[in-house]
């Protein structure tokens, strides 16, 4: 009866003890799939099978070897730098105006909200009708009210009878997917953002004005070296979201057209669950690990410095 | 001038192109076949179908979803996988995450950060051994198969911004329960999760909403249309080969975003609050 009341006022023993269930279920359902991944690539495991003969580094040697694999590198690359530059010039744009208070604020914050609220998978479905090959709204308002004013000074963006094929030209593809993709990480980082700002005390604003700092100087000499941790907190999180992102681009372009979208995470799952080798999958995926692994030393010795100061 | 309406002049274009799927969705769920197959017209009006002006909206694909297919079945499948993960998830978190504020000390804060880092390794990298693994137990294609993974992800995260919110809960007010001769359990329960109930809230909002977008677990794990999650099911159900039946496809779409971005928008300051809590301050 008593031993129990005993642990509880144990400062330590209690620490231990309710850290632990969470501790386990990490190791379970995280830690084993993940170690069993490294296994897995290590072997010539086909699909459905939980083991396989040991093969080295093959499947490694052997994705490497492929044009398409080369492709996919290069394309989640091109796609997690492309997007996250994007949205970090609007999070930055945008979180200053939304510590504000002004009218019709709660409208405007739901909307920048919006695409980050939607689920993935929905709103991904949105913009392939917007990209439709016939029905294209882009197309339409850029070929008619956008032409018919830029008609005057001689422009001619979209020609009617044959409009841009977002989805099935390789590069506007490619182009579609980072649009998706900043479109939707974006409110998760203004939101970081905000969280930065409110987090810089506002003794510092005031002895900023005593000094004379407004405006843009303000902005340049104290805002900006403030943010600068918290930006970059974002930048990690985008990464590490855009680089491990499946949805947008299987359900945009499915890695087409003819694979000139694939990214790393399609690949993969083209390899390791469509042509069932189960193995090479595997390797194709571990690629992304030592990025990961790079983002999450970063975090830590932000974390780390952030504790000290 | 730009000190007046400077938020304006970046908020509204930035809000009308985030927005823009949005309304388009919405036009779009209302319009008839032919008019939205139909190039030589403005797509973002309705245009009246010869002399019938009336009949040139319609709710007939909002009632397809709701008749024709099993949406609300996958709007309930979410709801009650999102439901049971957030219940198992709080019942682990909560401990944590408040052990983690108070009463670790200084490894608190590493190894706080080191469960979050968890929440980085991407379902990506682990959908691939998982997926026979599920089968092998015999609950693949099972909503069991989710309620066992998704605390992968929502654990981290919840442990993270718990830890957040319990910081800013003074210490003197659980030292007080404790001199009026609480035990310290007996002050976690009475004291702080009453106060903590705001940033509980918090975390069960985004706890499903982590839920509601999981994708590539539910695609890979769940073959037939009964037991899919809405994310999968529209995605999977309403588009058939090459046909895409696309007002009701944007409707089923709609919804959900609608009534997320409502509890996002409305729970966001403490959102913050808690995010930045933990750490990088």
């Amino acid at each position: 009866m008593s031993w129990w009341r005993n642990l509880a006022e144990s400062r330590r023993a209690l620490a231990v003890v309710l850290i632990a269930p969470a501790v386990l279920f990490i190791l379970l359902v995280v830690g084993v799939p993940l170690v069993w991944a490294i296994y897995l690539s290590l072997t010539d495991a086909i699909g459905g099978s939980l083991t396989g003969n040991f093969v080295g580094l093959d499947n490694f040697t052997h994705a490497w070897g492929d044009a398409n694999f080369r492709k996919a590198l290069q394309n989640t690359l091109v796609f997690t730098f492309g997007s996250q530059a994007i949205v970090l010039v609007g999070a930055a744009l945008l979180s200053h105006q939304l510590v504000k208070e002004f009218r019709g604020k709660w409208i405007l914050r739901m909307l920048v909200v919006l695409p980050w609220a939607a689920p993935v998978a929905l709103g991904t479905l949105g913009w392939l009708w917007i990209f439709d090959s016939l029905f294209s709204v882009i197309n339409w308002t850029a070929g008619h009210p956008i032409d018919w004013v830029l008609g005057f000074v001689g422009i001619d963006l979209v020609d009617p009878i044959n409009p841009p094929q977002w989805l099935g030209r390789a590069n506007l593809a490619l182009i579609a997917v980072i649009m998706v993709h900043a479109w939707r990480v974006l409110p998760f980082a203004v939101v970081i953002f905000i969280a930065g700002l409110a987090s810089i005390p506002t003794e510092v604003d005031d002895a900023a004005k005593i000094d004379g700092a407004d405006g843009l100087k303000k902005m340049w000499w104290v805002t900006l070296p403030l943010q600068l941790p918290i930006a970059l907190v974002a930048l990690l999180f985008g990464i590490v979201f855009t680089a491990a992102d499946f949805t947008v681009v299987f359900l945009l372009t499915g890695g087409g057209p003819f694979n000139a979208t694939q990214m790393l995470t399609t690949w993969s799952f083209q390899i390791g669950i469509n042509s069932g080798s189960l193995g090479e999958g595997a390797a194709i995926s571990l690629y992304l690990f030592p990025l990961l692994a790079a983002v999450s030393i970063a975090m830590l010795w932000f974390a780390r410095r952030a504790q000290v100061s | 001038m730009f000190r007046r309406f400077g938020a304006y002049i970046v908020l509204v274009p930035f809000a009308v192109v985030l927005g823009f799927p949005f309304l388009w969705m919405l036009i779009t769920t209302f319009k008839q076949d032919l008019d939205l197959y139909n190039a030589d017209t403005t797509p973002y009006i309705y245009n009246p179908l010869q002399w019938r002006f009336w009949e040139s909206m319609t709710t007939k694909h909002i009632e397809y979803i709701f008749t024709e297919t099993k949406y609300v079945d996958w709007i309930l499948n979410t709801l009650a996988v999102s439901a049971v993960v957030v219940g198992i998830t709080l019942l682990v978190s909560l401990p944590a995450g408040y052990a983690l504020a108070r009463l670790s000390g200084s490894w608190g804060q590493t190894a706080g950060i080191g469960i979050f880092l968890v929440y980085l390794v991407p379902p990506t990298l682990l959908f691939l051994p998982l997926s026979p693994l599920v089968a092998r137990l015999g609950i693949g294609n099972s909503l069991l198969a989710l309620i066992v993974i998704y605390p992968s992800f929502t654990i981290p995260f919840a442990t993270w911004l718990l830890m957040g919110f319990f910081k800013t809960i003074p210490q003197e007010l659980e030292d007080a329960a404790l001199v009026d001769g609480c035990s310290r359990l007996t002050a976690l329960v009475r004291i702080v999760f009453p106060i903590s109930l705001p940033g509980i809230l918090t975390v069960v909002i985004f706890g499903v909403s982590l839920c509601v977008n999981e994708f590539i677990y539910a695609f890979t794990f769940i073959t037939s249309s009964d037991n899919r999650t809405i994310s999968t099911g529209v995605p999977n159900e309403l588009i058939r080969g090459d046909v895409f039946f696309w007002q009701s496809l944007m409707f089923a779409t709609l919804l959900p975003s609608l009534v997320l971005a409502f509890l996002y928008n409305t729970f966001l300051d403490k959102f913050i609050k808690g995010f930045t809590g933990g750490a990088f301050r």
